[in-house]
């Protein structure tokens, strides 16, 4: 059982990209050379990368480029894809995932997971938040519905379905499921969270609020977002890493703190990608 | 924070266990058709090395008690009655999918769907005593006996034609819609469509209905007992009774011992060898090189 | 509209509307002629006892209730045996294998020739094995064994089915969650491929109630009422086969006899249909 973080005073809104809360730069992923295949064809290849604790990483780049690939790598849900086959090291605060031996199940409870469309399981609102709690061993009912309650307000979402919590979580709108899937990662206390294209399934005012509190869940969280807003990664990114295709297989090409990467990039494809002139 | 520092040991997990439990249920499932085949030849290998397989196919008749085992007529009873209804239910079935899909009112479609599925369902025993009772004495009255193999192709006919019907109005559902619409655009008639476009279209699922429907008509057992006379001879016309493999497994088992008893596994044997080519055809339909 | 621009009037066109709809037609009027037939003579013998008495005189006079009470018996051991196996062999098929995996293959090609085995010849096996072998003899045990392995192909197929209809993004975002592939296969799983392993059940019970066959020499003759599984008992469906074939003077039983099997399956059939439609959308619904 982990005991449950108190419920923190409302984060301060940043001013995006003047005042990053994650101002020293301290690893906590390390990506050494990550390669991936389904099955003969390359998904990405030789991926280096270091991802700060406590910041938000931005993934950009065209589509088929393997940015969700990386992501599900970081979770190991590549387990789930028989013919996948990931070599190279990541290493999570200091722990080999990739070694075969890692309990995935302690992993993946460690690292929360945002999917592109809100996929809530057909249970009541609570039952989907108890559920996973349950699983992982918390069972004293005054435990769970606190930990509820605070995960709910952390995503804000207490106030517009508390009077509910035993309706079905279907019924919400797509916005508001999407905050419950993030609530009911936060609810398991990880210390990271992986986000795929969280907010493009929705419509624009539910985009804005989910992008209003992953901006909230910065410090708190290290958050791995990948995005095809350049905008938002622009608004949200402290870190930024644009991945490309290359030979029909995805690289990373240039990474870096947002405000280099967005304003003054090594690269030429960067800027080319940045600026609005290809991908 | 520290739970998966300690990770490294593994541990026998409910999943592990689940799988393999799960894997012992799957292993049982899937040793029955082993099982089967294996006992038939263990019960028909006294005979096969008494008398030699060929033997099944050259004695002068089929007559146990007396050491004569010749399959043959047998063989051809069940070829003629599967072969009958084959042909007359795979045109009448195909045709009652299309009806459902193209000519009838939708709610009419439904209802004649739901009326194939019900006859699939009806027991081969209700069939044959059907057959028995109605089918039989009507054709008695053209040529006596009636017991023929004329009603075993009509009651195999009733039987299997829901089967290709099924089968052939699931792959008429899954012809794409813009054939249909490129078909209409360019003005051609229903019937048209549906052999120029429809039936090419569908052609791996029709052929995969005739596939189970053969194998439907060689199984069967009780329905055909009843109706085609049982008399062990190779039919000379359709009014002739006839006798098939698996009617004579019926009828001869409850008595049958030693070489006797051995002789009509050999004939299981023979049923599993064709049901087993079936399978093998559907396999090849399936991968798609009927369209080679 | 239809005088400047007439339906065409293509000979073949027609030839083919007037196959279609005769071969629907035809179709029809033998189902119709079947079933009118069989309720017509039967209805006159059907009453509560004629379904609780036993059969008298071979079966010529006196009602089924034996007879119904081994039905029961051989599906109800068909069922206890085949329900374990068929829905763990589901699971692990639909779940726990790859499509590519060679334990999958193998056991999903055994199944696919499993159902295309003949009855009688499950007979034969039913007969060797559980009668034989295991020394069972001809009993309700060895008939429901034997039913057991013949309809276990569909029970399997359909609730396979079953749970590939589950979204995969069940499996994926309990998987991202940590929650164990038991756990996810308990709670979210199971719950959501239930209206697919209905439909195998009742399909599978169908199949073995209206089987002959196959219990032939595996459960046997005696008309008696059963006193212990391992006693021989007769099937409604043998009844009407011995009533038909082996009894002058018993048609008018085996009409009462093959009226009441051929409402038991249509109820079973009307249950599947039912549920295949409606069971799942309420399943969804109602969570």
């Amino acid at each position: 059982m982990t005991p449950l973080k108190p419920l923190a005073e409302p984060c301060p809104q940043y001013l995006p990209n003047d005042e990053p809360a994650c101002r020293k730069p301290h690893p906590f992923v390390d990506v050494d050379r990550l390669s991936l295949h389904y099955g003969a064809k390359l998904a990405f290849q030789d991926v280096t990368l270091s991802i700060s604790k406590g910041c938000i990483t931005a993934l950009v780049g065209p589509s088929g480029c393997g940015k969700t690939s990386f992501l599900t790598c970081l979770n190991r849900l590549t387990d789930l894809i028989p013919t996948c086959l990931v070599s190279g090291r990541i290493m999570i605060d200091k722990l080999d995932i990739l070694a075969p031996q890692t309990d995935v199940i302690r992993l993946r409870r460690r690292i929360g997971m945002i999917f592109q469309k809100p996929n809530p399981f057909p249970l009541s609102i609570r039952r989907n938040l108890e559920f996973p709690l349950r699983e992982h061993g918390v069972r004293d009912r005054t435990q769970l519905g606190s930990a509820i309650e605070t995960s709910l307000r952390d995503v804000g979402l207490w106030d517009e379905v508390k009077d509910r919590l035993d309706s079905p979580a279907l019924a919400l709108s797509g916005g508001q499921q999407q905050r419950l899937c993030i609530a009911r990662s936060l609810a398991l206390a990880p210390e990271m969270l992986l986000m795929d294209e969280p907010c493009s399934a929705l419509d624009p005012i539910s985009g804005g609020i989910v992008e209003d509190l992953i901006v909230r869940l910065r410090g708190r969280y290290t958050i791995v977002i990948v995005t095809h807003n350049l905008a938002q990664a622009r608004r949200i990114a402290d870190h930024a890493a644009l991945f490309w295709v290359h030979n029909e297989a995805g690289r990373l090409i240039e990474t870096g703190p947002a405000k280099q990467i967005f304003e003054e990039p090594h690269d030429p494809l960067t800027a080319a990608y940045v600026s609005g002139m290809r991908g | 924070m520290t739970s998966l520092h300690s990770n490294t040991l593994f541990h026998w997990s409910t999943d592990d266990f689940l799988c393999w439990f799960l894997r012992g249920l799957a292993g049982v499932a899937g040793t029955i058709v082993i099982l089967i085949v294996t006992f038939l030849i263990m019960e028909a290998l006294p005979v096969l090395q008494g008398i030699g397989l060929l033997r099944f196919f050259t004695d002068p008749s089929w007559h146990p008690a007396e050491g004569f085992y010749n399959l043959t007529p047998m063989l051809w009873g069940t070829v003629f009655a599967m072969a009958g209804s084959v042909l007359i239910a795979t045109p009448l079935g195909i045709l009652s999918a299309v009806f459902c899909h193209y000519y009838a009112p939708v709610s009419l479609g439904k209802l004649y769907r739901r009326l194939i599925e019900l006859l699939a369902g009806i027991p081969s025993v209700v069939y044959g005593f059907w057959g028995l009772v109605v089918l039989v004495p009507m054709i008695g009255e053209i040529h006596p006996p009636g017991q023929s193999l004329l009603a075993g192709i009509l009651i195999l006919t009733i039987m299997i034609l829901p089967t290709i019907a099924l089968m052939a109005d699931a792959s008429l559902a899954n012809v794409p819609q813009q054939y249909l619409r490129g078909a209409a655009a360019l003005g051609l008639p229903r019937w048209a469509t549906i052999r120029g476009v429809v039936f090419p279209a569908a052609k791996s699922g029709l052929f995969t209905g005739v596939i189970l429907e053969t194998g439907r008509a060689i199984g069967e057992t009780m329905a055909i007992l009843m109706v085609c006379g049982n008399v062990v001879q190779t039919p000379s016309s359709l009014f002739d009774p006839i006798r098939t493999l698996t009617a004579n497994i019926a009828l001869e088992m409850a008595y049958a011992l030693g070489d006797h008893r051995a002789a009509l596994f050999v004939s299981g044997l023979v049923l599993m060898a064709m049901i087993v080519a079936l399978a093998i055809a559907a396999e090849w339909i399936s991968r798609g090189r009927i369209y080679g | 509209m239809a005088e400047t621009l007439s339906r065409s009037q293509n000979p073949r066109e027609r030839l083919a509307f007037v196959l279609v709809w005769g071969a629907a037609a035809v179709v029809t009027a033998t189902f119709c002629w079947l079933l009118g037939d069989i309720l017509w003579h039967g209805l006159s013998r059907l009453s509560w006892t004629f379904l609780t008495a036993p059969p008298e005189s071979a079966g010529r006079r006196g009602g089924i209730g034996p007879i119904l009470v081994s039905t029961f018996l051989i599906l109800g051991v068909c069922l206890a045996v085949s329900l374990p196996i068929g829905v763990g062999t589901a699971i692990l098929l639909a779940e726990f294998t790859s499509d590519q995996g060679l334990f999958g293959r193998m056991t999903r090609r055994s199944l696919d020739v499993l159902a295309g085995v003949p009855s009688i010849v499950f007979g034969l096996f039913g007969n060797a094995f559980f009668c034989k072998m295991l020394g069972l003899g001809f009993s309700i045990l060895s008939g429901g064994l034997t039913l057991a392995c013949m309809v276990l192909p569909i029970l399997i197929r359909s609730t396979e089915e079953g749970f590939r209809a589950v979204p995969a993004n069940y499996r994926i975002s309990a998987a991202a969650l940590g929650l164990s592939r038991t756990t996810t296969l308990v709670h979210l799983l199971l719950p959501a491929a239930v209206p697919g392993l209905l439909v195998g059940l009742v399909l599978g019970v169908g199949r073995a109630i209206a089987e002959t066959a196959a219990l032939i020499f595996t459960s046997g003759y005696v008309d008696r009422m059963p006193e212990s599984l391992l006693d021989s008992g007769r099937a409604l469906s043998i009844h009407i086969f011995d009533l038909s074939m082996n009894v002058s003077g018993g048609d008018a039983n085996a009409y009462g006899s093959a009226l009441v099997l051929v409402v038991l399956l249509l109820l079973i059939n009307g249950a599947a249909s039912w549920l295949a439609t409606y069971g799942l959308h309420r399943k969804i619904a109602t969570i």
